[in-house]
C-alpha cells in the first residue's frame, strides 16, 4: 500500500511545476508513511457501512428491537389481560384506537395486540436468535473436524450430512414437537439441530483450504493437538464465511418457527410468536378485523427484510468473492 | 450416464431407509402409546387393541413388517384414530389435489423465475433490471403462509374474483391463488440466482467470442449462455421443491385443498403416529426421487461432472 502511494505521487509531481504544490504533496507522503495498514476486518466495516440498505436495515432492526424493549412501558393492558367489555364485538369495538388504550386492537381473545405483538416479536427474535446459535456452533465444529481430519472420517462425516439434508426437515422438527412436549426448549433443539447441516459444508469446504498452510503446519511442529488447531488456528479463520451464514440463518430460523407456528404445532397458548399471531389472525380476516394479520405481519416483514438486507450486505462486505 | 443414476441411486435407498428408521423409532420413544386417552382403557381391552395392530410384538420384528408391507405392497398400515381408513386411504385422497397444483406451482415459480432472471440480466442496469431486483428481494421475504392471507384478502375479499377455497375438481379459478401463494417466494429466489448466473456467464471469455463471431444477440443468449447460466438454478431447485413440498401443507390448510397437508397436520395434532410416520416416509421420498432427478440433470448441464 505504501509502495503504490509514492509511486502514484512522483507520477504527479513529475507534471507539477508550481513548488507550493510539490511541498503540498510532499507533506501528504510523509503523512502517508504515516498511514497504518488495514486490517482486513476494518476494510469489512468500511464496505459495510457504505452499504446504504444494510445500514438503513440495521437501524430499523435496532428500533425493532428498541421497540420491544421499551414498548411495554407505554401499554396500558398486559398480554393477559381479557378486555370483557368488548368481547363479543371486535369486529365494531375493538379496532385500534388511541383512546382506549389498544394501539393495536384486540386479539381473537379480546387480549390486547399491542401486547401480544411485542411478546411474538420477543419469541420470533429469541427463535431467530438461539436456533442461528446453535446451528452456528454444531455445523461450524462438525465441519471444522471433517474437514481438518479429512480421509475416511471426513467421507463419513459427510455422507451423514449428505443423508441427513435430503430428509425434508420441516417434517422432522413437526415429528419432534408432536413426540415429545411442545415446548420452548423443544423447538429451539428442534430447529437448531436440523439448520446446522449447509453450515458444516461451507465450513468444511473453507477448512480444506485453510488446513495446508503454513501456521497450520507450525501449530504442528510445535505439538499442538488437533482440536486445539481446530479451535484455535481453524476456527477463527472461519470467522467470516462463519458471520456471513450466521446472518441468514436468522431470518431462516425465524420463518420456519412462523411456518410451524402457523400450523399450530409450535409455541403454545399463552406464549406466543410472530407466526402464530399471523396465523390467528389470517383466521378471522373474513370477519372484518384486518388489523390481527396487519400488525403482526408488518413487523414479520420488517424484520425478515431488513434481515435479508443485512445479511446481503454482510456478504458483500466479508466475501466479495462470492458476488 | 446409467451407471451414474444406479450409482446415486444406491445412495437415495439408505437416505430413505435411514428416514423410516429414525422415524419409526421416534414414534416408539413418544410417551403414552396410540391408544392412550383421558379414560384409561382396561387392561385387558388394551391388550387385546396392541395385539391386533401387532403392537404387541418385539420392536425389531414390528419394523421388519412394516418394512416389508412398504417395499413388497406399498401399504403403510391403519390409522390408530381412524378405525374405517388406513394411511393409503388418506395419500390416495389427496395425493392426486397435492401433485396437481404442486407441480403447476412449481413449473410457474422455475419458469417465470428463470425468464425474469434472464431478462434483467439482459437488460442489466436498465431501469426493468432495478425493478426485478427490487421485487425479487421483497418477495423473498414472502413465504406461502404470508402470501395466502394477502391474496385471499385481495381477490376474494376486496375483489372478490376468485373464491377463497376448496377445489372442485381442479378448476382454474381454484388453482391461481394456490398457485401463487407457493410459488412466489421461490420464483424470487430462482429469479435472483439466474441473474447473477447470468451476468457473471455474459462476462466469459467463450461468451466475448461469440460475439467476436459476430453472432447475434439472441443465438449468444439461447445457445451459448443459457446452459451454464442454469447450472446454479438447477442445485437450487432440490431445496426450492423440499421448501414447495412442505409450503403444500399450509395450502391445503388455508385453502382447503384437500390435499394430504390437511392430513398430516390432522395427524400431528390427533398424535395419530401411523398415519404421521406413513405420511413423513411419503414426503421424504419424493424428496430424495427429486434430489435425485436434480443430480441427474445437473450431470447433464455440467461437462465437469463425469460418471
Amino acid at each position: 500500500m505504501h509502495g503504490s502511494t509514492r509511486k502514484s505521487g512522483i507520477d504527479r509531481m513529475a507534471l507539477v511545476s508550481n513548488t507550493e504544490q510539490v511541498d503540498r504533496i510532499a507533506e501528504k507522503l510523509v503523512e502517508a508513511e504515516k498511514i497504518k495498514g488495514r486490517s482486513l476486518w476494518r476494510d469489512s466495516m468500511d464496505r459495510f457501512l457504505r452499504n446504504k440498505a444494510a445500514v438503513g436495515a440495521m437501524i430499523v432492526l435496532f428500533l425493532v428491537v428498541l421497540f420491544t424493549i421499551i414498548g411495554p412501558y407505554f401499554a396500558q393492558w398486559s398480554n393477559e389481560e381479557i378486555d370483557w367489555d368488548r368481547m363479543g364485538n371486535l369486529a365494531k369495538v375493538g379496532a385500534p384506537s388511541i383512546e382506549n388504550g389498544h394501539y393495536f386492537g384486540l386479539d381473537t381473545n379480546s387480549r390486547d395486540l399491542y401486547a401480544r405483538t411485542i411478546q411474538g416479536i420477543r419469541t420470533s427474535l429469541l427463535v431467530g436468535v438461539i436456533g442461528a446459535v446453535v446451528a452456528v456452533v454444531i455445523g461450524t465444529l462438525y465441519g471444522a473436524v471433517s474437514g481438518f481430519v479429512g480421509g475416511r472420517i471426513d467421507n463419513l462425516m459427510m455422507r451423514a450430512v449428505d443423508i441427513l439434508i435430503a430428509i425434508p426437515y420441516m417434517f422432522v422438527i413437526i415429528l419432534l414437537m408432536v413426540i415429545f412436549e411442545r415446548s420452548f426448549f423443544m423447538l429451539f433443539v428442534g430447529i437448531g439441530i436440523v439448520g446446522w447441516l449447509d453450515m458444516s459444508r461451507i465450513v468444511r469446504g473453507q477448512t480444506l483450504s485453510l488446513k495446508n498452510r503454513e501456521f497450520v503446519e507450525a501449530a504442528h511442529a510445535g505439538g499442538v493437538g488437533w482440536f486445539t488447531i481446530i479451535t484455535r488456528h481453524i476456527v477463527p479463520n472461519l470467522l467470516g464465511v462463519v458471520v456471513v451464514y450466521a446472518t441468514l440463518l436468522v431470518p431462516a430460523m425465524i420463518l420456519t418457527e412462523s411456518f410451524i407456528s402457523f400450523l399450530g404445532l409450535g409455541v403454545q397458548e399463552p406464549n406466543t410468536s410472530l407466526g402464530a399471531l399471523i396465523s390467528e389472525g389470517a383466521g378471522t380476516i373474513l370477519y372484518g378485523t384486518m388489523w390481527q394479520l396487519g400488525f403482526p405481519l408488518f413487523f414479520f416483514l420488517v424484520i425478515i427484510i431488513s434481515l435479508f438486507f443485512i445479511g446481503d450486505g454482510l456478504r458483500d462486505a466479508l466475501d466479495p468473492k462470492d458476488r | 450416464m446409467l451407471r451414474y443414476i444406479a450409482r446415486r441411486l444406491l445412495v437415495a435407498v439408505p437416505t430413505l431407509l435411514v428416514l423410516i428408521i429414525i422415524a419409526f423409532f421416534l414414534m416408539q420413544t413418544a410417551p403414552g402409546g396410540p391408544f392412550t386417552s383421558e379414560r384409561p382403557l382396561p387392561p385387558q381391552v388394551l391388550a387385546n387393541i396392541e395385539a391386533r395392530y401387532g403392537l404387541d410384538q418385539p420392536l425389531l420384528k414390528q419394523l421388519w413388517t412394516y418394512l416389508v408391507n412398504i417395499v413388497t405392497q406399498l401399504d403403510f398400515g391403519p390409522s390408530y384414530q381412524y378405525k374405517d381408513r388406513s394411511v393409503n386411504d388418506i395419500i390416495a385422497a389427496g395425493f392426486p389435489v397435492t401433485l396437481t397444483y404442486g407441480s403447476i406451482s412449481f413449473l410457474v415459480a422455475s419458469l417465470v423465475g428463470i425468464g425474469l432472471g434472464v431478462l434483467a440480466a439482459i437488460r442489466h442496469n436498465t431501469l426493468l433490471d432495478y425493478i426485478a431486483v427490487g421485487a425479487t428481494f421483497s418477495a423473498q421475504a414472502l413465504p406461502n403462509f404470508v402470501m395466502a392471507p394477502i391474496l385471499i384478502f385481495v381477490f376474494t375479499l376486496q375483489l372478490g374474483w376468485l373464491p377463497g377455497g376448496g377445489w372442485n375438481d381442479g378448476q382454474w379459478q381454484y388453482l391461481v391463488m394456490p398457485v401463487i401463494a407457493l410459488s412466489t417466494s421461490y420464483m424470487a429466489s430462482i429469479a435472483r440466482i439466474t441473474r447473477a448466473s447470468m451476468l457473471e456467464v455474459m462476462n466469459s471469455n467463450f461468451i466475448r467470442t461469440a460475439r467476436a463471431k459476430g453472432l447475434p444477440d439472441s443465438a449468444i443468449i439461447w445457445r451459448h449462455a443459457l446452459k451454464p447460466t442454469l447450472m446454479p438454478v438447477v442445485s437450487y431447485l432440490g431445496p426450492a421443491f423440499v421448501g414447495m413440498i412442505t409450503g403444500s401443507v399450509i395450502i391445503d390448510i388455508y385453502f382447503s385443498t384437500g390435499g394430504i397437508g390437511r392430513g398430516y397436520v390432522n395427524s400431528a395434532l390427533n398424535r395419530d403416529y401411523s398415519v404421521m410416520l406413513g405420511l413423513t416416509i411419503l414426503y421424504g421420498a419424493l424428496t430424495i426421487l427429486f434430489n435425485l432427478v436434480v443430480d441427474v440433470i445437473y450431470a447433464w448441464l455440467d461437462p465437469k461432472i463425469r460418471y
